[in-house]
């Protein structure tokens, strides 16, 4: 018997069975209805066991920027929101783009021992969109990279683009694209529209987007390689994706909760917490992002977690940096979002945040609840609220747009390979070693 | 007014907007004679400042804190806050500690008066002289009060004036608070440019659009020409200085299809020869220079309303 063996007792299924799971050697031993064990029990209330939550979006901003977050810091604040596995993505200093730096990232989210973190390689030297990166390097090296991305910079030269969709293939990776025109945006502060017209700030036209998800479509398609779209934003881009779907074209695509909730009217205070690349778009783009979700044309939902100091939001809009974080907040948002309108259910909202993103990366040991399993999962109370304080959350930034927020489903437990790395919302100071 | 502060024309209700149109015109009065000064705001200290080089701008606001008898210091940074050194919410938390109650601050990008006044940075009533393309209130109140001079029969109400601002909507401040400030008086404004120069969301605006000059200049009672940014050229707004001022210019041989009664009007400064003609900058029915002199004045009246004024002396007192 490992000392993190236990018995999780009285929670229920996402489908609303009542379960108990005992869990030996950081596995799931067996789930039952009753279990007749002697290993020391964890009360679940009630609430509702999950798989862990799985981010293939996150910045964890070290190596570089340790002001704003760490792998430690990032790892914490990911239990806290109910996630297993993180993805760090490639825009560090130096960037993530050699084996030595992707091997680093590993080892730093190793050491954390509080959840998965899977390094994302960048595509090209620097994130710079000139040349590749030494893809391979970072397939095969410690880290094991998959998912390789040049995100908050998109690869806007086609040539390149298709370079990078063909020599993944040999390694079973994705790219995953930043899709931005960067020419139809330069300067670009916010949606581009009624808002950004009357508040006299440089418009981020959904076109931008659009016209480059359709463009690697269809080399996707082309070179029969696998895509992935970050961040999608806008109602046009849904029906892209749609259309790549029923077209059997190897596509998936993530949205982020806060392009769930918030629509662009926000930008008429002019705080930048509300600054976000790609930025917040309509009610009209907010609800097909939506219904994308829930009839799955949008595979799952990723954080785009984006920490930044203080001082980088505490100015006027125009100075201010892009971003916002998630990790904490996003099963409650997607809840808010989707659940409490009737647009989805647990069952989905696992496949959209656990399962289907743990099937992109390739994260074989997430996203499933299962005997057999590495006992990666958590406890959420679906039935109970919280209140969303930007001074005490996990994350070393306070940069969340969802502050003062009262929100459903607050994460109780997070179990990382058995280890009861949260308990009752707090940490508790074990990790996996 | 009930706002502490003049950041948009949206704070403004229209009988607000006229309170401070009536109380510049009362100033006027005051100040047309022997009295050119006013002690109202002996001992406040007002601050320009200027993020951005706008001479103009900061004289007119200088001149009118001064004939209030207000104390002025004058900040200016060139380029932009963005750049390194000393950030928006430092400059004004440090002029403040100086002593500063108001301050006047033109920027280059769009909410940074909103945002010195809502942060918490400072205490102090803000002014907007111009943010980025977002909007240039006292701009809009001086053209207004320079219309109003103009057709005494529309005094409250711009209702049946036709009023064409012509050129770069899309990158104009000044465009943007006078569509508010004029249509909330009333007037019927029609935006005039290259289809290229028109923001995306101006046709959920309550103005007419036209891209074409003149099927517009026969309607207009008057005529805003807007400054044309040398900058714009490299960005492929439009091909050429010349076919720009061909389409959108007010040429010498475009004026003679203004009706007399209309007047031109230009924020400056201008380029000669290319938005505007010589003959048309310089003709009766310009009201240019009238403009400057009414900005004073609409800035002293908000300078006075935003302090704490509530009624003009009607004895004023030479100091």
């Amino acid at each position: 018997m490992s000392n993190s063996d236990f018995h999780l007792k009285n929670v229920v299924m996402s489908d609303g069975s009542s379960v108990e799971i005992e869990v030996r050697e950081h596995r799931i031993a067996r789930i039952g209805t009753t279990l007749e064990t002697d290993l020391p029990a964890v009360e679940g209330h009630g609430a509702m066991v999950l798989p862990g939550l799985v981010d293939l979006h996150t910045h964890l901003r070290e190596p570089g920027k340790e002001n704003s977050e760490t792998v430690l810091s990032g790892s914490q604040a990911a239990i806290k929101g109910g996630y297993t596995a993180l993805s760090a993505m490639a825009n560090t200093s130096p960037v993530a783009d050699t084996a030595g730096v992707v091997e680093q990232v590993a080892r730093l989210g190793k050491e954390a021992g509080l959840c998965d973190v899977f390094p994302i390689g960048a595509v090209t030297v620097g994130l710079k969109g000139e040349s590749l990166a030494e893809l391979s390097a970072m397939a095969q090296s410690a880290a094991r990279v998959r998912i390789f991305s040049d995100d908050g910079h998109c690869i806007s030269d086609p040539l390149l683009m298709r370079r990078a969709l063909e020599y993944v293939k040999a390694c079973g990776g994705v790219i995953a694209q930043h899709a931005q025109d960067p020419l139809l945006t330069v300067g670009s502060q916010m949606n581009e529209g009624i808002v950004s017209s009357r508040l006299g700030l440089k418009g981020w036209p959904t076109v931008a987007e659009e016209s480059i998800i359709a463009r690697d479509i269809l080399m996707a398609h082309y070179v029969q390689s696998r895509l992935h779209i970050c961040h999608l934003t806008t109602k046009g881009g849904v029906e892209l994706v749609r259309w790549a779907k029923s077209q059997g074209i190897a596509v998936t695509a993530e949205v982020t909760p806060h392009h769930l909730m918030l629509t662009d009217d926000l930008a008429e205070s002019y705080d930048p917490v509300y600054k976000v690349n790609p930025p917040l778009r309509t009610a009209a783009d907010v609800q097909a992002l939506r219904e994308g979700l829930a009839d799955g044309t949008i595979d799952i939902v990723a954080t785009d977690h984006a920490p930044h100091p203080a001082e980088d939001k505490d100015c006027e809009w125009s100075a201010a940096a892009f971003g916002m974080i998630g990790l904490e907040t996003a099963l409650s948002i997607v809840a808010k979002a989707m659940i409490e309108t009737g647009l989805m259910d647990w069952d989905t909202l696992v496949k959209r945040m656990s399962t289907m993103p743990a099937a992109i990366g390739g994260y074989e040991d997430h996203g499933t609840l299962a005997i057999g399993r590495t006992a990666n999962f958590m406890v959420v109370d679906p039935n109970a609220t919280w209140k969303v304080d930007r001074n005490h959350l996990f994350s070393r930034s306070s940069n969340t747009p969802f502050h003062d927020f009262t929100l459903p489903a607050p994460v109780i437990h997070t179990f990382f390979r058995g280890v009861h790395v949260l308990r009752d919302g707090q940490l508790t100071g074990l990790k996996y070693e | 007014m009930h706002t502490p502060h003049l950041l948009s024309i949206n704070d403004l209700t229209k009988s607000e907007a006229l309170e401070i149109l009536d109380t510049a015109r009362e100033l006027s009065r005051i100040t047309d004679g022997a009295i050119k000064k006013l002690p109202t705001l002996r001992g406040r200290t007002v601050v320009n400042l200027f993020f951005e080089d706008s001479t103009r701008t900061r004289l007119s606001f200088e001149a009118a804190a001064k004939r209030l008898s207000a104390e002025v210091i004058n900040f200016s940074a060139k380029g932009s806050s963005v750049s390194k050194g000393e950030s928006l919410k430092d400059t004004a938390q440090t002029l403040e500690a100086m002593g500063a109650e108001l301050m006047i601050i033109r920027h280059p990008t769009s909410g940074s008066a909103q945002r010195l006044a809502e942060s918490g940075w400072v205490k102090s009533h803000i002014v907007n002289a111009g943010d980025g393309m977002h909007e240039h209130p006292t701009q809009a109140l001086l053209d207004a009060y320079t219309i109003r001079s103009h057709f005494p029969e529309h005094d409250r109400d711009f209702t049946g004036l036709r009023i064409g601002i012509v050129g770069d909507i899309l990158h104009s401040r000044v465009a943007r608070s006078n569509v508010l400030l004029l249509t909330a008086l009333g007037a019927r404004v029609v935006l005039i440019g290259p289809p290229t120069l028109i923001p995306v969301g101006a046709y959920s605006w309550p103005v007419d659009i036209s891209y074409n000059l003149d099927e517009e200049i026969g309607t207009l009672d008057a005529i805003m020409m807007l400054r044309v940014q040398s900058e714009r050229m490299s960005d492929a707004f439009f091909p050429t200085e010349r076919e720009y001022a061909r389409d959108f210019g007010l040429g010498t041989q475009r004026l003679k299809s203004l009706r007399k009664s209309a007047i031109i009007m230009h924020p400056g400064p201008m380029n000669r020869g290319l938005e505007i003609s010589a003959a048309s900058a310089d003709s009766p029915q310009s009201v240019i220079l009238e403009q400057v002199a009414n900005g004073v004045l609409v800035r002293m009246a908000v300078l006075y309303l935003l302090m704490g004024g509530t009624s003009i002396p009607t004895e004023g007192v030479l100091v």
